[in-house]
């Protein structure tokens, strides 16, 4: 019975609290005497602190302490910059502005009171004297000569420049029958999880220790770097992602200037502060992503076969780095995709904006890539006059070719090698979801009814797994249960169902007998994080590995005890019995007990230690590349430029499926941002840095009304890397979805000869490509 | 700096008194005087519905009303929708059973928006004119096609037993 | 995103709200719906001194039919009126415009009132206000007087009320015969603000043709705009998609759009004429049907 559970729609174990109001988020904790804190942010996007007088503030009824940088001691330094790299100038930033602020939102002063009602009020009373000075808000602008510095010893603004690539470019570009060159602009967006960030601190002056419940993705990363801010060590610092953190998305997997000033004002106040981050603070004050600009080229014969692809790209940073540059490195090397490139190249610029920091957001730089290489992929068909799905057929990696070596090094330090993957099926199987031929003709019969609908195609490889490693704890209890702790902590990703899938499959018991606690410091020593789609394969291979060792721990101890042959045992339903002698059992609870010397006089077998317990802490050796196709198809109002979506397939590999309707949401979840990308989501700046569109009237996320339910196909190529043969599905629903909904309001619109080199799309937009097309 | 008033309102049922600021929204009141903190802010101005909940069985966003607005009157939140013996509402198990929720954050306002619509529409079929009257909650996870199923099917259920 | 501190008065009925205003004047706001003035608390955009709720005043509370004219008391939820039977049969295009509002939990608390003594520039019932010819009841301690939409829109956020008035009553005209009316918008997204909206009032007279027609935008401007058509150009005419459209690129040419970052005035003035084409000609087809 219990073996068929990997792979099984096992229901989720989460919800009964979530529906009944019973869910524990960061926010619904309270604990003795807390207090409540509230940050003034900077107004301007870059300027000059002259002075600040708190006095008023302070001397506001409610209101128990207003600390300034000058207030910080060794707290007062940078945050560590997390991923050094020597192509890197970095800068990372204060808990607290010092004499400078370079973004809006920029935390300058942290207020701390009886309830968050008087710490706003105390804010309003802070004088800051600032004196403003030239801001560089767009990236392209900012890399000019002459523009205003971000920092005045980093010339240009630049942060990092580095080319990647391989084969000869030049020569390839030479013998082509057809070259392409593009310009294409991504906008802005954000993750925008409903729960906001929300950080609380306990500290315990006796012991002179900290506990932190966070709505983090990275409960050890805040702990380590918390605990280096504080001057503590990290067995100081505890740290707690509750079971419950409302979405995380990328944007909570970074140490922000609160996860230090929390833990640092409730030490120096002796009593809890909580701080809870408001949706306008989320937007001024939260990491975004996806701010570019790709200068494209392509090299083609004229049967559509790529001989090489060549690309200069702005990748707007923000203001600091606090993710070094590991977005941008992704984006650059997501760019080949499923394609043979004989040649490849990309220059990649880095540049520092006065704009909030870019840190990864669902997809993290692959939609960016994704979408000008499918574009590039799209214009090169409409040349040559042949079916998008043609052009990509002609130049797929065949599924006969892998591993196949992209030539590129990775974010991670690791080749880029294609481990599995089908990606003419993907492809193949998303037309078919999607009725692709037969939309053909049913194209043909709206354009002569004065209908304008378009089929758009987008596919996408990404490097799921990421090391450097996560793990788990499985332990039997005498009860006979399964305890599993792991570092992995969710914001929705049904964790504790899966894991507890993982455990129970390998221990042949009932997923209902296994606890699976995430997301505790104190529980688990080492850890890394939720995010980068990595943790099916890190912390779901470290469970089956753990588990297996305790079974097999579990199997030694029982046959000392039963006296029989280990390969005459089975371990099914909880017990260890004699096959074929079922009365010879002995359950794991008594095993477990016997294990923690709970027996008198027994002797353990030789080799093996007390407790039935087993870390593993799965590290991969590389990446692994899920892959997939989208398929869209859409009608446009050429009067209005609205855009309405028809229908949405996905055909997708994310190696084997632990619980395929948590894929499914993953993916669903996935397409909903992906079409919030494509029509709906952007950032607007404008000249000053300010965000014009700073709350969710002006930034659109989609609604039950613009997400279609997609039709999904799964493709389960099994990942050779791991023993449990998956690879990661978060992110994989919104990757490629901007490039096949450009492609299909071209199509659409294929009579006017639009070509669409932006994403987000809005109405607008599509009439001004159709008015400068004559319509 | 105005005085605490004092309110009294009934809440799933039961009775509640506090003091509060006139400022202090029914949210906050909800959520830090009362300890019942199944219903989340999103947002803090009536776009996201997460704080949503019944007044006087009408759904509204309970950032956008004044604590002391709610004295005398009848509050429904997500803590009161099941049974007093735990029995799910309809809707909360139609959402288990469709993969309706991920991190949960947003399903107290789906739950308690739904709950007035079905009363409000109980003849609401068209997948058009469902997707409509959830336009006014938003969701980060789900990309919504499991909410969208349980109201159908919830709806659906309704439908029968009103025509036996 | 908490408001900041105001004295809080809830007055039983009309006259103690109308002294309070008095007593306050421009440092009191009047708080109904809440769901515009919330917001802008939460934000800290709005700091009243006081804020005057009128919630409890339930005089205020009725909507009926008097004389030819749909009476919309202040209390009067969105809601209410959207499913009132009162309305969709005597005020057909206030009650094709109220679920263009937002969204049902935000009709269950919104004022018709409300919403058009705060007057956004994008607000459904300024446009529906305007095309009905609609008047609005205001009351002080000064008395009362009557203010004919054409005259209530000042500007942006700006209407003809004094500070220590309150709006008591919207009252809109019945429904006539042989007259269509349409209601249409286009925003980003279902219950978004209209980036324009249009109100189209079409009458006619036997053998399909037009005795008068009227036009009246939101979303165009810091205020909502009517259009006549004194020109004739569709007055008198036979009401064929030609001439409707026509009608519908000179109202919309007639005013300067104005631009945001949701859209230009370019944009605008496009939408504005598409949907008032659209309008025009369901107002024209609704106009065949009834007395």
């Amino acid at each position: 019975m219990s073996r068929a559970l990997f792979g099984t729609r096992v229901e989720r174990r989460e919800d009964l609290p979530l529906l009944t109001g019973q869910g524990c988020f960061t926010d619904d904790l309270k604990r003795p005497g807390m207090l409540h804190a509230a940050v003034l942010r900077s107004p301007h996007a870059h300027a000059k602190i002259r002075s600040i007088d708190v006095s008023a503030a302070q001397a506001l009824a409610g209101v128990v302490a207003v600390f300034t940088h000058a207030d910080l001691g060794a707290a007062g330094k940078a945050i560590p910059l997390l991923q050094p790299n020597p192509l890197l100038v970095a800068r990372t930033q204060l808990l607290l502005a010092c004499d400078e602020v370079r973004y809006v939102g920029e935390p300058v002063a942290f207020v701390v009171g009886d309830d968050r009602y008087v710490t706003e009020d105390a804010l309003e009373l802070i004088e800051v004297a600032y004196e403003p000075l030239a801001v560089a808000a767009d990236a392209k602008e900012a890399l000019e000569d002459g523009a205003p510095l971000v920092y005045p010893e980093i010339a240009n603004n630049l942060a990092s420049g580095f080319t990647l690539g391989f084969g000869d470019v030049t020569e390839s570009f030479a013998r082509a029958d057809l070259v392409l060159r593009h310009q294409f602009k991504i906008h802005r967006g954000a993750g925008q999880a409903m729960e906001g960030r929300v950080v609380l601190a306990e500290y315990d002056r006796r012991a002179n220790r900290i506990t932190m419940w966070s709505a983090t993705q990275a409960p050890h990363l805040i702990g380590r770097l918390a605990s280096e801010m504080l001057g503590m060590e990290e067995r100081q610092v505890r740290v707690i992602a509750p079971h419950d953190v409302g979405g995380g998305f990328g944007p909570k997997a970074i140490f922000y200037p609160e996860e230090g000033l929390v833990p640092f004002a409730a030490r120096a106040l002796g009593r809890s502060v909580k701080w809870t981050e408001d949706r306008r603070e989320h937007f001024l004050a939260t990491n975004q992503e996806r701010d570019l600009y790709h200068d494209a080229e392509m090299a083609l014969t004229r049967e559509g076969k790529i001989l090489a692809f060549r690309g200069t790209v702005v990748f707007d940073t923000g203001a600091y780095v606090p993710w070094g540059i590991v977005d941008p490195w992704i984006s650059a090397t997501t760019i080949p995709g499923p394609y043979k490139l004989p040649a490849f190249q990309v220059d990649m610029r880095v540049v520092y904006s006065h704009k909030v920091p870019v840190t990864p957001v669902r997809g993290a730089g692959r939609p960016q890539a994704v979408f000008v290489m499918e574009r590039m992929m799209d214009l090169a068909a409409r040349e040559l006059q042949l079916d998008p799905a043609e052009i990509r057929q002609r130049n797929f990696i065949q599924p006969e070719e892998m591993p196949y070596a992209m030539g590129l090094v990775y974010r991670d330090g690791a080749q880029v090698i294609y481990d599995s993957g089908d990606y003419p099926a993907c492809l193949r199987k998303s037309q078919d979801l999607i009725g692709y031929d037969a939309f053909r003709r049913e194209q043909a019969r709206a354009r002569v009814e004065g209908r304008y609908i378009g089929v758009g195609i987008g596919v996408y490889v990404e490097g799921t797994g990421l090391g450097p490693y996560e793990g788990a704890i499985v332990q039997i209890e005498s009860s006979g249960k399964v305890l599993v702790t792991t570092g992995a902590s969710p914001q929705g990703q049904g964790h504790v169902t899966t894991m507890a899938q993982i455990a129970a499959h390998e221990l042949g018991i009932n997923v209902d007998d296994v606890t699976v606690i995430t997301g505790d410091t104190g529980a688990i020593p080492f850890g890394v994080g939720t995010f980068a789609s990595r943790i099916a394969v890190t912390a779901g291979n470290s469970i089956a590995l753990a588990a297996r060792e305790v079974r097999e721990k579990a199997l030694d101890i029982a046959a000392n005890l039963l006296e029989a042959n280990k390969d005459d045992l089975e371990l099914a339903q909880g017990s260890v019995f004699v096959r074929g002698a079922p009365a010879r059992s002995i359950g794991l609870g008594a095993l477990a007990l016997t294990a923690a010397g709970a027996r008198p006089g027994f002797t353990l077998p030789p080799g093996v230690q007390p407790g039935l317990l087993a870390t593993n802490y799965f590290s991969p050796s590389q990446a692994a590349y899920a892959s997939g196709a989208h398929a869209i198809t859409v009608e446009v109002d050429v009067r209005t430029g609205d855009v309405r979506i028809l229908d949405y397939a996905v055909a997708h590999d994310c190696g084997r499926m632990i619980n395929p309707t948590i894929v499914e949401g993953q993916i669903q979840g996935g397409v909903a941002h992906g079409i919030g990308n494509c029509f709906y989501e952007e950032l607007i700046y404008d000249d000053n840095g300010q965000l014009l569109t700073a709350s969710f009237m002006d930034y659109l996320l989609p609604t039950a009304k613009e997400v279609p339910t997609a039709k999904i196909a799964h493709m389960e190529v099994v990942c050779p890397l791991n023993p449990l043969g998956v690879k990661g599905a978060g992110e994989g629903g919104t990757i490629p979805s901007a490039a096949a909904f450009a492609r299909a309001v071209e199509d659409a619109l294929a009579p006017f000869k639009v070509t669409v080199k932006e994403v987000p799309l809005s109405p607008e937009k599509v009439r001004k490509l159709l008015r400068e097309a004559g319509r | 700096m105005a005085e605490k008033r004092t309110i009294q309102l009934t809440i799933n049922g039961r009775q509640y008194s506090g003091q509060v600021e006139p400022r202090r929204t029914l949210a906050d009141f909800l959520r830090q005087d009362l300890d019942l903190t199944g219903t989340h802010l999103g947002c803090e101005h009536g776009v996201c519905g997460s704080c949503t909940i019944l007044l006087d069985g009408a759904a509204v966003r309970s950032c956008l009303v004044l604590a002391v607005q709610a004295n005398g009157r009848r509050v429904e939140t997500v803590e009161g929708l099941a049974g007093p013996k735990g029995e799910l509402h309809p809707i909360q198990t139609a959402f288990h059973k469709h993969h309706a929720l991920q991190c949960g954050f947003c399903t107290p306002g789906f739950l308690m928006s739904i709950v007035d619509l079905l009363k409000t529409r109980p003849d609401i079929e068209d997948e058009n004119e469902i997707r409509t009257a959830l336009a006014g909650n938003l969701c980060r996870c789900t990309g919504y096609s499991g909410i969208v199923a349980a109201v159908r099917e919830v709806a659906a259920q309704q439908r029968r037993e009103r025509t036996p | 995103m908490k408001p900041p501190p105001f004295e809080y008065h809830a007055p039983a009925t009309v006259a103690e709200t109308v002294s309070l205003l008095r007593q306050h004047g421009e440092d009191a706001k009047v708080l109904a719906g809440g769901q515009s003035l919330m917001p802008l608390l939460n934000f800290r955009l709005a700091r009243p001194a006081a804020i005057v709720d009128i919630n409890g005043v339930e005089e205020l509370d009725y909507l009926h039919q008097e004389d030819g004219w749909l009476a919309v008391g202040a209390l009067v939820r969105q809601r209410a009126a959207e499913l009132s039977p009162l309305v969709t049969a005597t005020c057909p295009l206030l009650a094709e415009a109220l679920p263009f509002i937002g969204h049902f939990q935000i009709r269950n608390r919104g004022t018709v009132v409300g919403s058009l003594a705060h007057a956004d520039p994008a607000a459904e019932l300024g446009a529906v206000a305007l095309a009905l010819g609609a008047e609005l009841r205001i009351q002080s301690t000064r008395g009362t007087r009557t203010v004919p939409a054409e005259q209530f829109f000042v500007s942006y956020l700006t209407t003809a009320l004094a500070p220590d008035e309150l709006l008591v009553e919207a009252r809109f005209p019945a429904a006539r015969p042989r007259t269509g009316y349409a209601f249409a918008e286009f925003a980003r997204r279902h219950g978004d603000f209209a980036l324009v909206g249009v109100a189209a009032i079409v009458e006619q007279v036997p053998a399909h043709r037009c005795a008068e027609a009227r036009l009246a935008f939101t979303g165009v401007g810091p205020v909502p705009i009517l259009c006549t058509d004194e020109q004739g150009v569709l007055r008198g005419e036979p009401l064929t998609p030609q001439a409707m459209n026509a009608f519908a690129e000179r109202a919309a040419a007639s005013f300067e759009a104005e631009p945001d970052i949701h859209a230009s005035a370019e944009y605008r003035r496009e939408l504005a004429a598409v949907l008032a084409e659209r309008a025009l000609q369901s107002a024209a087809a609704r106009s065949n049907k009834g007395n």
